[in-house]
């Protein structure tokens, strides 16, 4: 590419990862560059999740090197590590916000733990990233419980990046919303992306999502990630495992095309 | 990312103020020293390398709102961040208003009011699913009712047994120590029977069917709750209350007056064994003694006991359960409320039944 040389986020080296006799992952390599919006793509078991927890430094790979913000990661003590992970935003698939504190609290915690902040500065600095993923003001005050699906995965975001993470990871973002929601929770992606110099990874099984959000798509299959290009190439691929995930949608959308014309 | 960690710092030069370094989350803390020591004077000069949103928000407060004042030197990006964020500032909105204490006192009152209707309101339910029982047996589901006859009847019997069996012989001990001194050894036979029959055997059994089986109705209903479970039947066509209620109001109704006969022949046992250790009264004797002086009354006063107590295990159980919504966590806050509730209500209805034999001279 004629562009400078760009900053490396994430880079996987030879990953391997493997639940007893099941082999997920072998010799897995994957670069994603800062600014990238990057989808985790494959067929069930293909490890989605399982890679996304080892960026997240939630889960170490059994053999390989994960390079994050150009520091390999075995080498780093645990202080190291934790200094990484506040540089890493990530929002779980059912939100995981904690139940006994409001979304507010939700959102203050990280940011009352990293630094001796005033009350005030707290809640400015939470009620910016609560505007931020669109929530409404008054969701401040609610108990997680009390949201619905969309403001659920909202509220989660609006934690993630509470501490002005680089790189915001989100697994399954928008499963279990309807479509004007996801949609609308894509939008707020492109716009965090857009004006917070974010690098975003998701995992999604959503392709109005990944036609939508991302530029580039990686592709896992055969253990490995099989392709890593824009979606657009990615649906011409000719690699049997990746025609045959997006062959039904193809279909779809010629048949909706057709229908559109006729 | 840049690598270099420069402090954010704001500096007195001939004629600015100068505002450089690093403001960006890592140095969140010294971000807000310099805004409380530089409050009054705006910077009017800027050199800042990195910027986020959290620096953002303190900046602005140092810089103030007004684009027109901001310092020279800023980068475009850092300017759109600063519009970007400003537009974003948003106060806290004000939570519920806290009530005074008084006023606090009487919407608890309220609630408890509420919560006692609600408890009534759910026998009433019970009473009238019982009576529809009569017209339609067939309802009953007989596989799940002797499920709960053998999971919170037969499957109770040995710690029943030993708690009642261990109280016995509590009360012996320390009866019959007190009735040695008298030389009144043989009383300890009705002190035992009496305490056990007509109060102690109910009550411990109650107490224990409420831990281990209420609790267990709440947890079960609540999850189900959370899950759907119960819409879930009612949109099958049937009726929750037949299927999640009603076996366990005829199972525990009708295991619960055998358990507390257990638990009484358990408590005399135990009884009966420390005071022929004790108090040298043989089992023979205490027999005998049992059979000339202790009024059959006794057994019955505490045997009608056993269903009503069911009766309100099984409805505060129940009632909890469905009460459950939100997270898991309400499962957990409903099984503690219902022991808590069902143990209560039992010692109320305990007293109020020994003020209604006392009147009737039982």
């Amino acid at each position: 590419m004629a562009m400078l040389e760009r900053n490396k986020i994430v880079e996987l080296q030879a990953i391997a990862t493997q639940f007893a006799d099941h082999v997920v992952h072998h010799q897995l390599d994957l670069t994603i560059y800062q600014g990238e919006r990057v989808a985790l793509v494959g067929g069930s078991g293909t490890g989605k999740s399982v890679l996304l927890s080892e960026i997240a430094l939630l889960r170490e790979p059994d053999a390989g090197e994960i390079m994050l913000f150009g520091q390999p990661v075995t080498q780093l003590s645990g202080q190291g590590l934790a200094g990484l992970r506040k540089q890493i935003g990530m929002m779980f698939q059912q939100g995981a916000l904690f139940s006994s504190l409001t979304v507010l609290e939700n959102i203050i915690l990280p940011l009352q733990e990293h630094q001796r902040l005033s009350q005030s500065l707290l809640e400015e600095l939470a009620m910016l990233k609560l505007r931020l993923t669109g929530l409404p003001e008054q969701a401040a005050h609610l108990y997680p419980q009390s949201l619905s699906g969309g403001m659920l995965k909202r509220a989660a975001v609006a934690r993630a990046l509470a501490l002005d993470p680089a790189l915001l990871l989100l697994d399954e973002p928008t499963a279990g919303l309807d479509p004007a929601g996801a949609s609308a929770f894509d939008d707020m992606l492109l716009e965090l992306h857009a004006s917070l110099n974010l690098t975003l990874i998701l995992v999604t099984h959503d392709l109005d999502s990944i036609w939508r959000v991302t530029d580039q798509v990686a592709f896992l299959g055969d253990q490995r990630v099989l392709a890593k290009q824009p979606i657009e190439m990615m649906v011409k691929d000719e690699h049997p495992v990746i025609k045959a995930y997006f062959a039904n949608n193809r279909a779809k959308r010629a048949a909706i095309k057709l229908e559109s014309t006729a | 990312m840049s690598e270099q960690a420069e402090l954010p710092t704001v500096s007195r030069t001939q004629e600015s103020i100068l505002v450089g370094g690093c403001w960006d989350t890592r140095f969140l803390q010294q971000q807000q020293q310099l805004l409380d020591a530089w409050r009054q004077s705006a910077p009017t000069e800027a050199d800042i390398h990195v910027l986020d949103t959290n620096g953002a928000v303190v900046l602005l407060q140092l810089l103030g709102s007004d684009p027109e004042r901001w310092p020279q030197g800023l980068t475009q990006e850092q300017i759109y961040l600063l519009t970007f964020v400003k537009g974003r500032l948003t106060d806290v909105p004000t939570s519920e208003k806290r009530l005074n204490p008084l006023a606090e006192l009487g919407r608890q009152t309220l609630h408890s009011v509420v919560h006692a209707r609600q408890l009534l309101d759910f026998a009433g339910q019970l009473s009238v699913l019982l009576l529809s029982l009569v017209k339609h047996p067939r309802q009953l589901k007989v596989k799940l009712l002797l499920d709960v006859v053998q999971r919170d009847g037969l499957n109770a019997v040995p710690i029943i047994a030993l708690l009642a069996f261990l109280l016995g012989a509590v009360i012996a001990f320390q009866g019959g120590l007190q009735l040695a001194t008298y030389g009144a050894n043989i009383f300890v036979v009705e002190l035992i029977s009496l305490t056990m029959l007509r109060e102690l055997a109910p009550l411990i059994c109650a107490i224990i069917v409420a831990g281990r089986s209420g609790s267990a109705y709440a947890a079960q209903l609540a999850t189900m709750q959370m899950n759907q479970e119960v819409v879930a039947l009612k949109s099958l066509g049937q009726d929750p209350f037949v299927w999640l209620v009603l076996p366990k109001l005829l199972g525990l109704m009708l295991v619960m007056p055998l358990l507390t006969v257990l638990s009484m022949l358990a408590g005399i046992g135990g009884g009966m064994l420390v005071a022929s250790i004790q108090l040298d009264l043989g089992a023979v004797e205490f027999i005998q003694r049992f059979a000339s002086t202790v009024d059959p009354v006794h057994f019955w006063v505490g045997l009608i006991k056993a269903p009503v107590f069911a009766l309100l295990i099984v409805n505060v159980g129940c009632m909890q359960g469905f009460l459950a919504k939100g997270g898991a966590e309400a499962v957990g806050h409903r099984t503690t409320r219902s022991v808590v509730q069902s143990i209560f209500l039992v010692i109320i209805v305990d007293a109020l039944f020994s003020i209604l034999f006392a009147q009737l001279g039982w």
